[in-house]
Order: structure tokens, then C-alpha cells, then sequence
């Protein structure tokens, strides 16, 4: 057992015991953390790993919300059914949009600019469809919050909480898993130099589409999570180009491509950005777009000072690996 | 027996005809240098050859086989390695893992390949820098890096693209030793592009000349450097008088 390998057990039997000592309202931050944390991994896939930018994964987190939502209710099944209904839409989407992309050597910023695109007319498009309700939004029933319907995925906070962490843990195993993995090792040739990665015999662009294809499924999940823990569902809020930046934060502050980064960076953000709401709303301060700001400041206070990201300089520090 | 055939290859870009019908082959188990002047069309042709330029008529054959417009992983994956001429390490990776990410296309796992290329590593002298990122080499090291990565894909034929350029005599005449031992131990065939001449006249046993697009002698070193007509075109034609 490395240092690590031990941090790692004690992080997880803190947040296994956590509800047990913290109130609801921490609780909630807590599942917001984990929820960002999931989500920055299943972004960390793509970009971390295998080097491809999207700025447009609010849409993944849409379709795969909206699909579950929406089986859930206009038809009354539960999300263990819509949840793959919700990865099938996702991948295809993701995979239309990486052969696309890939197909005509679209890559780099333009790559990036697509799948903006993507995200923006899905959201338009929702917008129209009144079958989810269109602009007006779609709303899940709200059962009862204190019985464990798990069919249903409908409980208390509770039992919302130790899903997202059975989920960030999972992907936390799956990321650890591919890093060791053919893939792994092929996706970060890909990102480091995509050329010489094809002269050593990888088909570039059938892993450049293994990876969105991953990354997509794994944040549909997320979406699935996001309706049936929030029920409501706006077409204008959830495929917002700002969710999509929410989610790339995390990792980005963390440290890119490893795989503790997107979860310390989405603690650092989550925290301390409620933190300062907090703070002022305390002090009697009410100050609109205060978060938005502080996320900026401690974006380029981490790239001036930390531009691999604040968990490989932290690792260093802790004697631990960096990854 | 010819392992590479290349047959009346042309390639123009956007009029200007970078090769114009050049043939030559290399035979299994040689060691083959492709000389001339700059712009005579060597990394043209080297980049048709590894899959990265369709060229526009002629023919590669490759063991037997046309290999001319697959992608550069296909040629790779049908035996043909190739380094860089500027070089093109992964750099956030060790040095290690650089080789590990070769050796992946013929092994059945990672720790397979983690075998392989720490014995292709202890080969090349870079065993000890092994855990370095690649990012931290020096430019000889980074070279040695190239050609171990181009082996670890287990290639039978290897395309050096002037792996000499800005090494220094004695790194020069270790990388000559290297490429030496592989092709009389292990039978690899080699074809290489070079502009540093003491390289060439010590590692190959055939030699091309390409001038403006096309070959223009072939032979041993001793025969092609009192060839006239190679003679015009390195040192120009008042040599003849």
C-alpha cells in the first residue's frame, strides 16, 4: 500500500461517514462537489486524457437528463431503464460529433467550437420540442422525501448523496483502470503528439471516438442524476454554455489528465465558492455574479501560478504520485 | 529478394513536383541511404513510403505487398517503423512509457510491452533514464528516443529520417554502432535519409542519389561517389574540367 493508496481509503470512509455528522444544507454541498467531481472526470476522459477540448458538454448532461425525465414522465419508468436510454442517446451524439470532427481533421479550437455548436442547437431544439415541455421546462413528480423508493430513484437527500459518491467513486476506479490500460497509454500518445502516435500504429481516429464515446456515456449518467435530483429541467439553464464551462473547471483547476485533479478542483471550486456566498450573504452583502467572478480569479490565479493544476504540485508536496 | 520496391513514384504540391517518377529497392536485410541536395524530394519520398502523402501514380510495394495509400498506422502495423526528422517525443510521458506506447501494437498486454521496451531501452543506452519524462532529454537522447520507439513496433523495415542531424561526431558514431548491431544481429533492414555523409559512407551498404525528384545513380558508397553525374550536382559542374 503507497501513501496514496492509503489517503485514498481515508478520503473515502470520511465522505461514507459524513452524513452521519453534517447537517442537510452540508450534505447538499457535499453531493454538489461529488456531482462536479463525477462529471469533471467523465470530461477529464476526453480532454485529460485524450487531448480533445469540449467546451460543449452541458449537452451530454441535457440529452442524457432529458431522456431519463422524460421516460420517467410521460411513461412512469423509473431511470434504471431511461439511464440507458439516456448513455444510447449520448453516444450516439457524441460519436456523430467525433466522426464528424475527426472524419475531416477538425481538431483544436475547432473541434472545440463544434461541440459548442452541438450543445447550443440541441438546446434551441429542445426549446421547440413541447414534448418535454419546451421553454416552460419539464417537471418529475416530487415523491415524498422520506422513503427509500430505489426503483424510482426517489428518497431523501440522503440516498441522493451516496449515489453521486458511488458514481465519482466508480469512475474514479474506471479513470484509474484506463490510465494502466492499452487505452490509456494510447489516448495520452494522441494527446501528446497525434501524429507520431499514428507512425507508431494506433488508429487515431477510432480512439479519438473511443474517448468521446466514453466521455459522453459516462456524463449522460450524470444527467440522469441531475433530473432526478433537481426535477426540474429547463432547456435554457441545463444545455447553458456556463454548465459546460462549470464542468471543465474542476478539472482544469485540479490538474488536467490526472486522476485526482478533477476531484480536488471540483472541492476547491464548490467550496469555496459557496463559501463566499455565504460569507456575504452573512455580512448582509448581496453582490450578483460574485461566483462567476470568483471563478475567474482562482482560474487565473492557478494558471499563473500552477499551470499543471493544483493537484500535481499538492502530490509533490505529499510525496505521493501525481497522477 | 527486394523487402521495399518503390516504383515510378510521383508526388506534386500544387504544381511543384517535389518527386517525379522515382524508383529505386531496397534489399531485404540492407542498409540503404537515400542522399542529395536539399529539396531533391528525400523527406517527400520517406513521407510516402510511411503513409502520410498519397502519392500521385508509381507504386510502393512492400514485401510483396502495394502499401501505397494506407495511413501511416496501417504501414506501421505492416511492418515498417519510422523516426522523425524533427523530433516528436510524447513529452508529458516517461521515458519509458514513450516506448511502452510503441510496443503496445504487438504485445497482448501493457506488462508484455512494458518487457519489451525496457530491454529496447538497455539497448539504446537510455535504460537509467527510463523514469524521466521525455521532456527533460537532451536532443541525442531524443533521437535515441525516436529509433527506440520505431523498434518497439517490432518493425521490419526501419526509416531512419536523419537521425544523425546535430549530433556530435562521437554520438554520431555510437548511433552508427547501434544501427549496425540491430541489422547484423537481428536482420532489420534499414533505409535512411542523411545529410551527415560520414554516417552514410559507414552504415550503408547501398546508396540512391535523388536529384530535383529523381534517382540519379544507385550503387555501393564507392561506386556512387565517383559517379559524374552525382558529382554535378553536390559540388556543381566545374569539377568536370
Amino acid at each position: 500500500m503507497s501513501r496514496s493508496h492509503i489517503a485514498l481509503a481515508a478520503l473515502l470512509l470520511i465522505l461514507l461517514a459524513l452524513p452521519a455528522f453534517v447537517g442537510a444544507y452540508a450534505l447538499s454541498v457535499a453531493a454538489l462537489v461529488l456531482y462536479f467531481a463525477y462529471t469533471g472526470q467523465a470530461w477529464n476522459v476526453m480532454m485529460g486524457f485524450a487531448g480533445q477540448l469540449s467546451l460543449g458538454h452541458s449537452l451530454y448532461v441535457g440529452v442524457g437528463a432529458y431522456a431519463a425525465g422524460a421516460i420517467f414522465f410521460h411513461y412512469g419508468i423509473g431511470p434504471w431503464a431511461g439511464l440507458w436510454v439516456a448513455i444510447l442517446l449520448c453516444v450516439l451524439l457524441g460519436v456523430a460529433i467525433g466522426f464528424l470532427a475527426f472524419r475531416f481533421g477538425i481538431s483544436g479550437v475547432y473541434f472545440a467550437l463544434l461541440t459548442i455548436a452541438f450543445a447550443e442547437f440541441t438546446r434551441i431544439g429542445f426549446d421547440h420540442l413541447d414534448w418535454v415541455g419546451g421553454p416552460g421546462g419539464m417537471f418529475l413528480r416530487v415523491a415524498q422525501r422520506d422513503t427509500w423508493d430505489i426503483a424510482n430513484f426517489r428518497g431523501p437527500p440522503l440516498m441522493y448523496y451516496y449515489a453521486i459518491l458511488g458514481l465519482s467513486s466508480f469512475a474514479f476506479i474506471l479513470c484509474y483502470v484506463l490510465l494502466k490500460s492499452k487505452a490509456g497509454y494510447y489516448w495520452q500518445a494522441i494527446r501528446e503528439n497525434e501524429e507520431a502516435a499514428q507512425a507508431l500504429g494506433i488508429n487515431t481516429f477510432r480512439w479519438k471516438v473511443c474517448a468521446v464515446a466514453l466521455s459522453s456515456a459516462m456524463t449522460a449518467v450524470a444527467g440522469v442524476f441531475f433530473a432526478f435530483y433537481y426535477n426540474n429541467l429547463f432547456p435554457e439553464q441545463i444545455f447553458n454554455i456556463s454548465r459546460s464551462i462549470e464542468i471543465i473547471l474542476g478539472p482544469i483547476i485540479g490538474g488536467l489528465g490526472t486522476l485526482f485533479g478533477p476531484i480536488l478542483g471540483a472541492a476547491v471550486l464548490t467550496l469555496l465558492s459557496d463559501g463566499i456566498t455565504e460569507l456575504l450573504a452573512a455580512l448582509g452583502l448581496e453582490i450578483p455574479g460574485v461566483k462567476q467572478v470568483f471563478y475567474g480569479v482562482v482560474l487565473l490565479l492557478v494558471v499563473m501560478f500552477l499551470p499543471n493544476g493544483i493537484w500535481p504540485a499538492l502530490a509533490k508536496k505529499l510525496r505521493m504520485e501525481s497522477r | 529478394m527486394s523487402l521495399l520496391r518503390v516504383v515510378n513514384v510521383a508526388k506534386s504540391f500544387r504544381g511543384l513536383r517535389a518527386v517525379r517518377a522515382a524508383s529505386f529497392s531496397v534489399p531485404q536485410g540492407d542498409i540503404y541511404g537515400l542522399i542529395g541536395p536539399n529539396g531533391a524530394g528525400k523527406t517527400t519520398i520517406f513521407n510516402i513510403i510511411a503513409g502520410v502523402y498519397t502519392p500521385d501514380s508509381g507504386e510502393i510495394v512492400f514485401d510483396g505487398k502495394r502499401i501505397q495509400g494506407l495511413r501511416p498506422d496501417q504501414v506501421c502495423a505492416a511492418g515498417i517503423g519510422r523516426t522523425f526528422q524533427i523530433v516528436k517525443p510524447f513529452a508529458g510521458l516517461s521515458v519509458l512509457d514513450n516506448v511502452i506506447v510503441g510496443a503496445l501494437h504487438r504485445s497482448r498486454s501493457v506488462s508484455d510491452a512494458r518487457q519489451i521496451a525496457i530491454s529496447i531501452l538497455e539497448r539504446l543506452n537510455l535504460a537509467q533514464k527510463s523514469t524521466l519524462p521525455a521532456s527533460s532529454l537532451t536532443l541525442p537522447d531524443r533521437k535515441r528516443l525516436e529509433v527506440a520507439r520505431a523498434l518497439a513496433t517490432r518493425p521490419r523495415l526501419l526509416l531512419l529520417d536523419e537521425v544523425m542531424a546535430g549530433l556530435r561526431p562521437t554520438e554520431c558514431d555510437q548511433m552508427i554502432q547501434v544501427f549496425r548491431e540491430l541489422n547484423r544481429a537481428d536482420g532489420l533492414t534499414i533505409l535512411l535519409i542523411e545529410h551527415v555523409m560520414r554516417a552514410v559512407m559507414a552504415l550503408a551498404k547501398h546508396i540512391g542519389v535523388l536529384h530535383h525528384g529523381e534517382v540519379i545513380a544507385r550503387g555501393t558508397p564507392a561506386e556512387v561517389v565517383r559517379d559524374p553525374a552525382v558529382l554535378e550536382c553536390y559540388l556543381g559542374e566545374e569539377t568536370r574540367v
